[in-house]
């Protein structure tokens, strides 16, 4: 290994390439948390009583409750009075009311990022939100979507505008009392994405929301919520960069899902968060509560995940199997370099007769990363023939690396049939060798490898994220081994 | 002058002389046969030339087209033209055949300085080849050697050595692992890659292969170095009468001293 290992440190160690910051000028909450702030929160966004009551009861709550320490993560403590909760790129006119409002430094840092925001400019294929720090700043394809009578909004804008759904569903699936960061988030959360699908619609563009971090020592705690009616079906992609900056950022989002009969979420995610430098300096804390519910009989709920960015993700995208023939799944490619650690897996709790789950998950550590595969299945008493296969692979390149698979099964239906297979392995020099034999360089031939062995899970993104997905995980281990 | 020179070489692996003074010239447009027992050191001197890891020259020289393979990486090695045939053709999963040739193809003419191939015309040209090669079209998708038999490897190695046109071709016991059919198949295939310009270096350690790709040279490695060579009756009597025979030879004795 030692000529291919002086060759891939020789590889230029590419720089993160979204770390620029933009200059906004923004309207932010003073430093810290209180209920003042989250009070001044509520009030910016305009919202309802009933949400600021239940902000307030959350962080009651939150401030009863204790950080926790079981995962297989460090770092130092988190000053949580140290957080800017809020922080607005101040708009020029007051709010933008058409995608041709958008503020234009906002839509040149998006260009910057390869993300446009016109309509004209997307691909038609896709309608985005976009969200910089606490805020959504734009929203496409919005009528087009209405016709459908698709609501694909801001959170905030939802709020406002259908308090009713907001909340019927509203911690319905994630309650606030769930875990820590899920109470923080839900008393200080400021923007995200919202979708509802009508009975019977099948969505016909991707929905995404693009996620940015901009403003130093902010947090960002997005809250997503999507409700699929019986016979719809919806995939979402959701995408995100930080700028570099030498301090850890926090990162605490809440997804929920919920399907209806015979409805179908698909759930693609595409993280890709500031993960610190090569020594470990700075990257998001990304810790995130995502899980849906599959409430409807024969309902399908799909998560695809590909992990490549921040300095700590703490997440386990998670299916509530609860309609009879329901369907879980969870598709994960986790990537650690340099410094970076995850902990990240799912839950598949299967409570309907006949509901079925699938786990493929896909961990790659390089450098000195940390990856830890953590998941659960739980046949409860009247999940009658549920039925479970979960596959978890490690691949270790490089010596100073670790990979961890730490897999609960709880079993308490004699009906059901659980499967788990995992396996760890690297890289192999004959692999490589063969490779470089038939003229590809050392670069391209662990890129081609690991791609490869994340193919079938790249097979479950929509197309055009495929591909982007294969890039971010080459830009990832660039200067893996060494 | 010679497409390969090789002069003197000692080469040790895991601090153990594998090769010791061993001396080879190798003309364009010849087909060599390296023969000898296990652990002569036929395999090390393929894995040398290709560049891999693990083996330290302590003496001697490696010339290619007149250059010095010396510090040059397993891929500058390939793209220049040296292809090694693999005794084990590795698996890749999940990548597909096609997928991984074409980027190899693509390498290889970016080094010569061509426009690289599209998918479309790609395929087409690999296609063609698979069929005269008598290859499975299905394998062509599949992911890279995985689940293909002994001889589907063999074949997808002698594949690739088609769509790459090397200018060396260096075979590690292509024949190892064939039955008799799939031998003459295979020999066949490699006998139609035969070029002016292309010099191919069949190493095996039996003789059957070389009745149906016959060798212009025959070499006998021995303890890491050649002490004999002749044309390819020389293989015959090999078979005859053994390697221990070989080593014997005067004209042996003389290249030991």
């Amino acid at each position: 290994m030692a000529q291919a290992s002086i060759d891939l440190h020789e590889l230029t160690q590419r720089e993160y390439p979204y770390g620029f910051t933009t200059e906004l000028e923004t309207d932010a909450a003073p430093r810290g948390l209180n209920e003042d702030v989250i009070r001044l929160i509520s009030a910016k966004k305009q919202e309802p009583a009933f949400l600021l009551d239940w902000r307030l009861r959350a962080y009651r709550h939150w401030l009863t409750m204790t950080e926790p320490r079981w995962q297989s993560v460090r770092y130092e403590p988190i000053d949580y009075q140290n957080i800017v909760y809020y922080s607005a790129p101040k708009s020029k006119v007051d709010g933008p009311k058409s995608l041709d409002e958008v503020d234009p430094d906002v839509r040149a840092m998006f260009d910057k990022l390869g993300i446009p925001i016109g309509e004209q400019e997307r691909l038609s294929g896709v309608a985005l939100d976009a969200v910089v720090d606490s805020v959504s700043v734009a929203t496409s394809f919005k009528a087009k979507l209405g016709e459908l009578g698709i609501i694909f909004c801001s959170f905030s804008e939802a709020a406002r505008n259908h308090p009713e759904l907001v909340r019927k569903y509203l911690g319905s699936v994630v309650p606030f009392s769930d875990n820590y960061f899920a109470a923080l988030n839900s008393a200080v959360f400021s923007d995200g994405s919202f979708c509802y699908i009508p009975k019977g619609v099948r969505c016909p563009m991707e929905l995404s929301t693009y996620f940015r971090i901009n403003a130093a020592d902010t947090g960002q705690f997005e809250r997503t919520l999507i409700i699929a009616e019986p016979e719809s079906y919806v995939s979402y992609l959701e995408g995100c960069t930080a700028p570099r900056r030498d301090n850890n950022q926090l990162h605490a989002a809440v997804v929920e899902l919920v399907a209806h009969d015979n409805a179908e979420i698909k759930y693609s995610t595409v993280q890709n968060w500031y993960p610190g430098d090569k020594d470990g300096k700075g990257g998001i804390y990304n810790f995130v509560t995502k899980r849906g519910k599959a409430a409807g009989r024969n309902s399908k709920i799909s998560w695809t995940q590909v992990e490549t960015g921040s300095a700590i993700t703490w997440k386990y995208p998670s299916v509530m199997l609860i309609g009879d023939g329901s369907v879980g799944e969870f598709y994960s490619v986790a990537v650690t370099n340099h410094f970076q650690q995850a902990d990240t897996g799912t839950k598949m709790i299967h409570i309907g007769k006949n509901t079925k789950s699938t786990i493929l998950s896909k961990g790659i550590s390089a450098g000195h990363g940390q990856n830890t595969y953590r998941g659960l299945v739980r046949v409860t008493d009247g999940a009658t023939n549920a039925r479970n296969y979960s596959q978890c692979d490690s691949l270790l390149i490089g010596d100073q690396c670790g990979a961890h698979t730490v897999p609960y099964l709880d079993v308490r239906n004699t009906s059901s049939q659980v499967e788990h297979e995992a396996s760890t392995s690297r890289i192999s020099e004959d692999q490589l060798f063969y490779c470089r034999q038939r003229g590809l360089g050392t670069e391209d031939a662990v890129n081609l490898i690991v791609n490869g062995y994340c193919k079938e899970v790249f097979r479950h993104l929509p197309m055009e994220f495929a591909v982007e997905a294969q890039k971010l995980l080459g830009v990832s281990l660039e200067g893996s081994v060494g | 002058m010679s497409l390969l020179s090789i002069k003197n070489l000692h080469v040790e692996a895991a601090g153990k002389p594998i090769l010791r003074g061993l001396t080879l010239d190798v003309e364009p447009g010849e087909v060599c046969a390296i023969m000898g027992p296990n652990g002569s050191g036929k395999s090390t001197l393929a894995n040398v030339l290709a560049g891999r890891e693990g083996y330290t020259i302590t003496a001697g020289e490696i010339l290619y087209q007149g250059k010095d393979l010396h510090a040059l990486p397993p891929e500058e090695r390939a793209r220049e033209g040296i292809f090694l045939g693999f005794q084990h053709p590795v698996e890749i999963p999940g990548v597909a055949n096609t997928y991984f040739l074409r980027a190899a193809l693509n390498a290889i003419r970016k080094h010569r300085g061509e426009e690289e191939l599209d998918a479309m015309d790609f395929l087409a040209m690999v296609k063609k080849k698979a069929k005269s090669l008598g290859l499975n079209p299905d394998l062509l998708g599949r992911p890279v050697n995985e689940g293909f038999s002994g001889g589907e490897k063999k074949r997808n190695e002698i594949l690739q050595m088609s769509v790459l046109e090397p200018r060396l071709a260096v075979l590690d016991e292509t024949d190892s692992g064939l039955d008799i059919d799939a031998l003459r198949e295979v020999a066949g295939a490699v006998q139609a890659l035969r070029h002016p310009e292309r010099a191919i270096v069949v190493i095996t350690h039996h003789q059957r292969l070389l009745d149906y790709l016959v060798p212009d040279r025959v070499h006998v490695l021995s303890a890491g170095a050649i002490v004999t060579s002749g044309d390819k009756t020389l293989a015959m009597e090999l078979e005859k009468n053994g390697y221990g025979w070989a080593a014997s030879r005067p004209q042996a004795q003389e290249r030991v001293a």
